[in-house]
């Protein structure tokens, strides 16, 4: 992946093809992690935060943003907490993700929002927080705006 | 994704519309997991139960509504028939007798009893456990399930031989109506081999060093497959509920291979089963305590509260708890909780292993944790536990700092009153 590790410029557009798990467009601010995310005892269902102990993302919310990060881990409550945010109107307006696992695929199926995963480059490092991300799940097509930096 | 005829039926709601949610569930969940079909099984373990507050809302408009929601992600409201496969309820937020120490509203208790009525007439068995394995739910080998509860599947896969994903509430709910789970993951066969090689190079032994050992290789390996080879001693069902409770938090393991003692692996070579070993994990002294410290986030000696049972304990931990407490007395500043099933509290109780750890100031709780309830003792700040899991969760959930350490030491803590434990 050293082809994107320099710096892109602000303004400059990303287009990345990657294939579908839940469909639908949406468009939003990235939140960026490196770290795989918790559900149940991960995040905070009422406001959207990361909550675990030494978590790059602890503190913040994912509450509307799209939310970009290698996977789900932990424990099997991860579709209940992210179906319990939906609820509460704190879920992400969509999921970009590397690894498939049920936890994650059914977390996305409930979070009714577009997700997609295996995109052609990795989005962990195209995609920085604060950057504007356009998923468009149903065409499989990811837009990537960079942010001035 | 391919459906045989009756699932097409089930799809088409030509069996009722429970049934037709639940199969709209699973084809969404299969398509984004990408699987080609679904397969039969007959052994679910679920979240069925109404126990939070967040909930009390939905449960104004009833059971049907709340299973529809939260166990269907179903927005029609559908009349709930009885489960078609052998189903049972995991771990809930309240305990059905002592919910008054919890600290619970009576309001809250009153309305999970009333959920258990609903999915009890239903079929779900009420084991109100995280270790169904522990209470009659033993599957065989090859045995195909829909479980949740990370650190039940990992011993599900592992130690039992029976194939699971780590399933969620929805998916058990539709698993449970229909019969029918995707087939992915670890229900291929060609998926449970091994990929990663730990070489052991100290001895494990008690259930804390296999605690420590299960936390280290979660955060290293992720949801790997390891294969562990080296200087472990045969273990039990106590130490493999820790190590696979704690390896399934600080990663996702849901499946590992001891040669000759787990039923998939008689030897390394068949563990990886012609699989690339992809990579080589050391554990010595210096990862043990880079577990431990990891771990043990507290700083602050005095300790409010000491949890023990995590995963359930089993009803011989419930014994050693009870004779390192014999006789004596916890400290007026601390309060010592022991987590077992409901099922093995009645031997509890039987025995008067209960009476000895209330004699000595202590409780004895079913159905619930305090990770999962998110209640423990009034104005409890610092927590000591034995399991790796609950001092892993219990600072993210609730704001607390841990301490963790054998039983022995939480034991004397609980006494005491402050912790002295180490590696």
């Amino acid at each position: 992946m050293s082809d994107v590790a320099a710096p892109a410029k602000a303004g400059t557009r990303i287009v990345l093809r990657g294939r579908k798990v839940v469909g639908g467009c949406a468009e939003g601010e990235a939140i960026v992690t490196r770290d795989t995310i918790s559900g149940w005892g991960g995040i905070n269902e009422r406001d959207g935060t990361v909550i675990e102990r030494r978590h790059e993302l602890r503190g913040q919310s994912f509450k509307d943003k799209i939310l970009v990060f290698p996977g789900a881990k932990g424990s099997s409550g991860w579709s209940a907490y992210f179906h319990m945010a939906r609820l509460n109107g704190a879920s992400p307006r969509a999921m970009i993700f590397n690894k498939m696992t049920t936890k994650i695929a059914l977390g996305a199926v409930v979070t009714h929002a577009p997700a997609m995963t295996e995109l052609e480059q990795d989005p962990l490092q195209v995609i920085e927080t604060g950057d504007w991300v356009k998923v468009d799940a149903d065409n499989g097509i990811v837009e990537i705006t960079k942010r001035a930096r | 994704m391919k459906l045989t005829d009756y699932e097409k039926e089930m799809f088409d709601g030509v069996h009722g519309r429970a049934k037709a949610r639940a199969m709209d569930l699973l084809v969404r969940y299969g398509q984004a997991l990408g699987a080609e079909r679904l397969v039969e099984t007959n052994n679910v373990a679920g979240a069925f139960n109404a126990s939070t507050p967040s909930v009390r809302d939905l449960v104004k408009k009833g059971f049907d509504a709340v299973y529809s929601e939260l166990n269907l992600d179903s927005a029609e409201v559908v009349e709930v028939p009885k489960m078609v496969a052998h189903t049972c309820q995991l771990i809930t937020g309240i305990d059905n007798e002592r919910w008054r120490v919890q600290g619970i509203p009576d309001d809250l208790a009153e309305q999970q009893k009333r959920g258990e009525e609903f999915f009890g007439s239903r079929g779900i068995n009420m084991f109100a456990t995280c270790t169904p394995y522990q209470v009659g739910n033993v599957p065989v080998k090859g045995e195909h399930c829909a479980w949740m509860e990370s650190s039940a599947v990992v011993y599900c896969n592992s130690v039992l031989g029976a194939r699971t994903n780590t399933e969620g509430k929805e998916s058990t709910g539709a698993a449970a109506l229909t019969g029918r789970i995707p087939y992915w993951g670890y229900h291929i066969k060609d998926n449970r081999r091994g990929t990663h090689l730990v070489e052991i190079d100290i001895d494990v032994d008690d259930i804390m060093d296999w605690g420590l050992l299960g936390y280290y290789l979660g955060e290293i390996i992720d949801d790997e497959i390891p294969v562990l080879t080296g200087r472990y001693k045969q273990p039990s069902l106590i130490k493999l509920k820790h190590f696979g409770a704690a390896a399934a938090s600080s990663g996702g393991v849901e499946m590992y291979h001891i040669p000759d003692i787990t039923p998939e692996a008689r030897t390394v070579e068949e563990a990886f089963g012609g699989n690339p070993v992809r990579g080589t994990v050391r554990y010595g002294e210096k990862e043990r305590r880079t577990a431990y410290e990891n771990l043990n986030c507290a700083t602050e000696r005095n300790i409010d509260f000491v949890m023990l049972g995590c995963p359930h304990n089993s009803i011989d931990q419930v014994w050693l708890i009870a004779s390192l407490l014999d006789g004596r007395k916890i400290s007026t500043n601390t309060e010592l909780w022991v987590h077992t099933p409901r099922a093995l509290r009645e031997v509890a109780d039987r025995n008067g292993y209960t009476k000895m750890i209330m004699d000595a100031g202590g409780q004895v709780m079913s159905d619930t944790c305090p990770a999962i309830s998110r209640h423990m003792p009034k104005g409890t700040k610092v927590v000591a536990t034995d399991s790796a899991k609950q001092a892993h969760y219990l600072p993210a959930i609730t704001g607390v700092s841990a301490w963790f350490g054998s039983v022995k030491d939480c034991v004397e803590a609980a006494v005491s009153g402050r912790w002295n434990g180490g590696l």
